[in-house]
């Protein structure tokens, strides 16, 4: 039925990546470019009493030192996000109290990095140092350091309580709701720190151009947020602003924080030279991460497994800044409980600072802490009632044609909006996937090795509803081809290319005609960035709106050319052809005519778009894994997910969004761990010591997409990013249970933990006696 | 300091220092796909070939290859034609963002060059000291198994 869409499509920019093209952003040479370092504090509560860089200042080739008694005081939030933003305003340029152990006290811009790094040493501190507070419980009790006691910040619910935000929503009667199971659970359930580890660190490089504008080039996901975040810490016009994002090494949720692009910015605006500015590797892991959450879950069902109450009670610790506290807060429940078929919820969060490293998006963003925790407790209600774990899958969750009253109870940081769920195949998910997992009920593994199953359904959104805004510009060349501009950020998940196989699908040419550009806020007009699963859905709903526009105009054309009115004319293979005659024009001639001979008119359109519900994708993932009781190892053996993407526009990069996700949660699940000291210091910021997955870890990996056509997405299209990180947690640890019949209910699933659970050993090693929060 | 090396079978005099990585010579001199992602070793995107080895150019000071050969991924494809492996990560859908590619690439090589047809554990070990955190591998290592597969046809 299509030709471009659902067709395996080489990318876009596939040639010149895997030719190692110059296309990143640290690939272009710049004459007078200079380095910037920073100092950063070793303390994770302290004021800064005096700062002193004149040594630095005096060394050849430093060309300045900014500190807070140089910089601009603008407070602003770093999160990404859609104007006005959901996030405190609790950051500043260079703040005069640091308030974790890698907080910004000063940078330096010299000639070289080494230069910069020696300088950073030659500047002179005097702090005073205050009590810090790391675990967040404790941040919220009366007499607790107040870690935001700036005057100047705005949007901190109760900053003496370390309070960020807070809500509650109630739904039915969650007392009748438990007096009517037959069973109530309660357990507490906790989601640890991770980090991104894109492998491009955060980069960015600053320069003026030809007319004085300031120009930057920036690793982000979020170019337009870039620009007007800049434009308001620096106090200049965004009109003075060019924000140009590259290819992008991975991001993951990382890259949308806005916090290096000004200050490299403002080295560029009083140097006049190009700037740049890339973290290390170490910087890297306490740049922005994701937000450990605590979870109090209480659960009533009734034996034939029908749920009757849910009570959902979070506390999230988003560090030492707010970046994204509430609205992460606040999808742990509205991506989450929507799933169950239940009617009595409630739903409280918290979210709190405490003087760790700061907190930010990450893929899943919130929903895959929850899950964790709804996705382990329905594995033990099951266990209460005497029902296997698929079989209550089978039955709780939200079905096509249903709503949920928390789709409209709770949004992203704001009340939410009701929506119906136009496309499911979560039924089929469920089926194919228990079938090709094979899952045995009697392990026969007798001695060490201890074989278990588990699994886990979960969804996402497709953008924030009657939020994100993507926009699209295409424009016809002579030779029949399309230049298309969109201002939505391909970070190397392949929305270049599908971008341009919906244009093409709509225009009937072939995807090669298509010449996209994104993301440059000169070129291209405005999209939110890419967050939130709205790339293909969003984005891609205004390229199919400017596509359709302009193939209008082709056939207005076509209709003068041909001298057939419209309703005897159509369109196949970049031609306008007479259903009556056979005569036809090309797409060239067409161009040719417009451009040249008869009232003379670039054609071009511009459409945005919005959407006012947000279609979750579905998936269901069944693990098998074998666990080591001798040493408390745990392999994953196999992994299946069933996924109901809607239509996959391009099935292959489908895949490659669920196996990355999925390969990211696994890692997360198992051996990825924030180590602190008793500084709340993170101790082990570099590869060697902070375990992602390699190839050698992975397991035998099966991804089936299961299509669905939900109506209102491009050609029946929803988001696929992001919903698969949220199953490996709750289907390992059920699969752990499975094997050995442990409950762990604190992620990571590491050996030392699960030999504790298991009763092999009494104590944590040292390594542990420090909280990994 | 100046050092003679062969860059991609062209032999090129490069001033340095004895503090200069070899990642930071041949990203100055426009060897762009070697990327930097760690500087410690642990990541695998600054792999190149050194004498028909895969090393990490971030652990290696510059005149440490004086009088070497060494191959970057500019060498796959000197005319624009792509290498077989070149065209199988691009068909397989073993390219996402693209940034641990080359290094990726690289591994391959070396491995397919001594090992024409390498088993998946094979495949996995000798991509094991390059980082991805887009794909999950599975991509990556079907690209290189397909690479095997067709090279065996072949013979």
């Amino acid at each position: 039925m299509f030709k471009e869409v659902g067709k395996n499509i080489q990318r876009v920019d596939g040639y010149s990546l895997v030719k190692g093209n110059p296309v990143f952003t640290d690939d272009i040479d710049l004459k007078d470019m200079l380095f910037i370092k920073f100092l950063r504090s070793p303390h994770p509560h302290a004021v800064i009493k005096s700062i002193d860089t004149r040594e630095a200042e005096k060394m050849a080739g430093v060309a300045l030192v900014l500190t807070h008694q140089n910089t601009p005081r603008v407070p602003h939030t770093t999160a990404g996000q859609g104007y006005p933003e959901p996030s405190p305003y609790d950051s500043v340029m260079f703040p005069r109290k640091m308030r974790f152990v890698g907080d910004r006290v000063a940078c330096v811009a010299a000639e070289s990095p080494e230069i910069a790094l020696d300088a950073v040493k030659k500047i002179d501190v005097e702090y005073k140092i205050l009590s810090p507070v790391f675990n967040p419980e404790d941040a919220l009790k009366d007499g607790a350091p107040i870690i935001h006691d700036e005057k100047d910040s705005s949007g901190i619910l109760d900053p003496k309580h370390n309070l960020v935000g807070e809500v509650e929503v109630n739904v039915g009667n969650l007392d009748a709701g438990f007096g009517e199971a037959d069973v109530v659970l309660e357990n507490r359930y906790e989601a640890h720190y991770a980090q991104h580890t894109p492998i491009e660190p955060h980069i960015v490089i600053t320069y003026l151009d030809e007319n004085g504008r300031l120009v930057i080039r920036t690793s982000t996901q979020v170019p337009f947020h870039v620009r007007r975040i800049c434009a308001n810490v620096l106090g200049i016009s965004i009109r003075k602003i060019r924000v140009i994002k590259p290819r992008i090494g991975g991001a993951f949720g990382t890259k949308q924080e806005v916090y290096l692009e000004y200050i490299a910015a403002y080295v560029t605006l009083q140097t006049e030279r190009p700037a740049k500015f890339e973290l290390t590797r170490s910087e890297e892991f306490t740049s922005r991460t994701r937000h450990p959450i605590i979870t109090v879950l209480k659960v009533g069902a009734r034996k034939d497994g029908t749920l009757t109450a849910i009570d959902m009670r979070i506390l999230s610790n988003t560090g030492a800044y707010g970046s994204h506290a509430t609205t992460v807060m606040y999808n742990t429940g509205s991506k989450v409980l929507p799933l169950y078929r239940c009617p009595n919820v409630r739903f409280e969060g918290k979210v709190v600072y405490t003087n760790l490293p700061v907190a930010g998006a990450y893929r899943g963003y919130g929903a895959t802490q929850g899950y964790f925790a709804t996705e382990s407790m329905l594995d033990e209600i099951a266990e209460k009632i005497g029902m296997a774990p698929v079989d209550l899958r089978r039955k709780i969750h939200i079905k096509e044609g249903e709503t949920s009253p928390i789709f409209d109870a709770l949004g992203e940081g704001k009340k939410g909006i009701p929506q119906v769920i136009s496309s499911s195949k979560l039924p089929l998910c469920i089926e194919e996937g228990f079938k090709l997992i094979k899952w045995k009920k009697k392990p026969k593994e007798e001695g060490k090795m201890k074989r278990g199953y588990g699994c886990a359904i979960m969804m996402q959104g497709s953008g924030i509803p009657a939020v994100d805004m993507g926009a699209a510009t295409i424009k016809m060349n002579e030779d029949g081809s399309f230049n298309l501009l969109v201002g939505a950020t391909d970070l190397g998940t392949g929305s270049d290319t599908i971008l341009a196989q919906i244009a093409a699908e709509t225009l009937k040419v072939p995807t090669e005609r298509i010449i996209v550009y994104s993301s440059d806020t000169d070129f291209t007009p405005f999209d939110v960035g890419a967050y939130a699963s709205s790339t293909t859905y969003i984005s891609g709903g205004a390229v199919l709106k400017t596509a359709r526009k302009v193939l209008e105009e082709i056939i207005l054309i076509g209709e003068k050319m041909l001298n057939e009115s419209k309703e005897n004319l159509k369109v196949e293979n970049g031609k306008v052809v007479s259903k009556k005659t056979n005569s036809s024009v090309t797409y060239r001639e067409i161009a040719c005519n417009a451009l040249y001979e008869t009232n003379q008119h670039q054609i071009i359109a511009s459409m945005s778009h919005i959407s006012h519900k947000s279609p979750p994708p579905f998936a269901a993932h069944f693990v098998e894994i074998l666990i080591n009781r001798g040493t408390g190892k745990i392999k994953v053996e196999k992994y299946v997910a069933c996924v109901d993407c809607g239509t996959a526009i391009n099935p292959k990069l489908a895949e490659g969004q669920v196996e990355g996700s999925i390969i990211n949660g696994i890692s997360y699940a198992l051996t990825e761990e924030f180590i602190f000291n008793k500084n709340g210091k993170m101790r082990n910021a570099s590869f060697r010591d902070y375990k992602i997955f390699t190839a050698m870890d992975i397991p035998e990996m099966k991804v089936v997409l299961i299509p669905s056509h939900e109506p209102s997405g491009p050609f029946g299209a929803k988001s696929v990013g992001e919903v698969c990180i949220n199953g490996p947690c709750p289907a390992i640890a059920n699969a752990i249970y499975d094997a050995v019949g442990v409950r762990i209910r604190k992620t990571p699933f590491t050996p030392e933990r699960v030999l504790k659970a298991m009763g092999e050993i009494e104590h944590l090693k040292d390594i542990h006696k420090m909280e990994n929060y | 300091m100046q050092i003679e090396v062969k860059i991609n079978g062209v032999l090129k005099k490069l001033e340095t220092s004895p503090g200069e990585r070899l990642l930071d010579l041949l990203r100055r001199k426009g060897y762009k796909s070697v990327k930097r992602g760690c500087e410690e070793g642990e990541c695998g995107a600054c792999s190149i070939i050194l004498e028909g080895k895969l090393v990490k150019s971030c652990l290696i000071f510059a005149p440490q290859v004086s009088g070497h050969s060494i191959i970057t991924l500019e060498g796959l494809s000197p005319k624009g034609e792509l290498h077989p492996i070149q065209r199988a990560f691009l068909e397989e859908g073993a390219v996402q963002c693209g940034f641990c590619t080359p290094g990726m690439i690289l591994a391959a090589k070396v491995l397919l060059d001594k090992n024409p047809h390498p088993s998946e554990k094979e495949i996995k070990e000798a991509i094991s000291g390059n980082l991805c955190r887009c794909t999950g591998y599975v991509k990556i290592v079907k690209a290189i198994k397909r690479v095997g597969e067709t090279l065996n046809k072949n013979v």
